[in-house]
């Protein structure tokens, strides 16, 4: 159980990474990832709403009574979410035009309720810290790839910007939802076959 | 009995917090919110038919209320005077509400240029009422009392092909700015002449 702050974090990008291995929270990960941007807005607010509720659920955890705790949680992390939506109006509005009713949707992700739960509930504020931090930023990452990949086949461009030549006849299929699946079933494979070894 | 009562104690105290951050976050962020939807939805709009404005539009704004609705007018400043304004209304479309922006000459009465805003009209079809340059051009210079109509009603207005819909929602904005314009001159010229300085 003595496990590090560090050992925590670094479980969240490979070990634990949240769509790949614990397969948690599909509905933004298979809604989102048009693109990179839209992954990674995503992660980044997704992280952040993670890390705050994590700290505060951990510093928490001796006054929320067992009875009521999800709904102590619940309050918690829907502060955040909205504070995270307000935010992100006011700084990032193009981005939330983009993803908009997803932002929303993060209070009812169950890689935030679920952390929330299982570590937060359990553990001093640093390790629940780094856990949030590490979880957040794996699904960041999740996310980023699963958009780079969409993205690049889907309408040849990376980033908003083109990477093939104006020959390149974009696979449409790759940025509508079933080439979600498609994408997160084959990415799912591949980390499974890497985990056997 | 007393379980209960410091349950629910808990809880009350969970949502009173959350409920004074939101609101703080709220009001720290309202007017930023405000001037981003400004600039990315009607933005774009305004920027468009005020070409060769030397102020900002989207800053020199005002409200006037007219009948129980508070509207929002941006002022244009053209060769040192600000004498242009510009109000978006509604038109029903094909797809639903149509905004348009209208931008009039308060000496002159004139129109200075009309731009759709927001609209759910049928890509590469109805959208074209937003796209066309030709269809939004035939609006200006034109006086700001007149009657608009599409041709099909017998009006002057040359619709977009295969969009007589969308372009008769659009007419029907910019008429609905007649009214408005006529009903409320007075108090735009006296605001403005205020803003003058």
């Amino acid at each position: 159980m003595a496990k590090t702050a560090v050992q925590e974090f670094t479980k969240g990008l490979w070990a634990e990474i949240p769509p790949f291995r614990l397969v948690l929270g599909l509905c933004p990960v298979l809604a989102v990832t048009k693109g990179v941007e839209n992954g990674i807005g995503m992660g980044v607010a997704t992280t952040f709403v993670l890390v705050c509720s994590n700290v505060l659920i951990s510093m928490l955890r001796n006054v929320i009574p067992k009875k009521v705790r999800i709904a102590c949680f619940i309050a918690v992390i829907a502060t955040f979410v909205t504070v995270v939506e307000l935010l992100m109006q006011a700084f990032a509005y193009p981005l939330f035009l983009k993803l908009g009713i997803f932002i929303p949707l993060i209070v009812v992700n169950c890689i935030v309720l679920g952390r929330a739960e299982a570590f937060a509930a359990k553990n001093k504020v640093i390790p629940s810290f780094a856990d949030g931090l590490g979880i957040g930023l794996g699904f960041t990452l999740s996310l980023g790839a699963l958009g780079a990949i969409r993205e690049i086949l889907g309408s040849g461009m990376f980033y908003g910007m083109p990477v093939f030549g104006p020959s390149f006849q974009p696979f449409g299929f790759m940025v509508q939802a079933p080439g979600a699946f498609v994408c997160l079933g084959l990415m799912l494979c591949i980390m499974n076959m890497m985990g056997k070894k | 009995m007393r379980d209960m009562f410091k349950l629910f104690i808990v809880i009350v105290i969970f949502s009173a917090i959350s409920g004074g951050v939101l609101a703080s976050v709220r009001n720290a962020t309202k007017d930023r919110i405000e001037y981003q939807q400004l600039v990315f939805v009607k933005g774009p709009a305004i920027n468009l038919i005020m070409e060769g404005c030397t102020n900002d539009p989207l800053q020199d704004r005002f409200k006037i209320k007219d009948q129980d609705k508070e509207r929002d007018f941006f002022v244009g400043e053209f060769d040192g005077k600000k004498n242009v304004v510009a109000f978006e209304t509604y038109g029903k479309g094909f797809g639903g509400d149509i905004g348009v922006i209208t931008a009039v000459d308060v000496d002159t009465d004139k129109i200075i240029g009309v731009a759709v805003t927001t609209h759910s009209e049928t890509p590469g079809v109805g959208s074209k009422a937003k796209t066309d340059p030709k269809f939004g051009a035939q609006f200006k210079g034109q006086p700001i009392t007149d009657v608009f109509k599409v041709k099909a009603d017998g009006g002057r207005v040359d619709a977009v092909s295969g969009a007589t819909i969308s372009s008769r929602g659009v007419a029907a904005a910019v008429a609905q700015s007649g009214e408005i314009y006529k009903r409320l001159k007075n108090d735009l010229k006296n605001k403005m002449k205020a803003s003058q300085g």
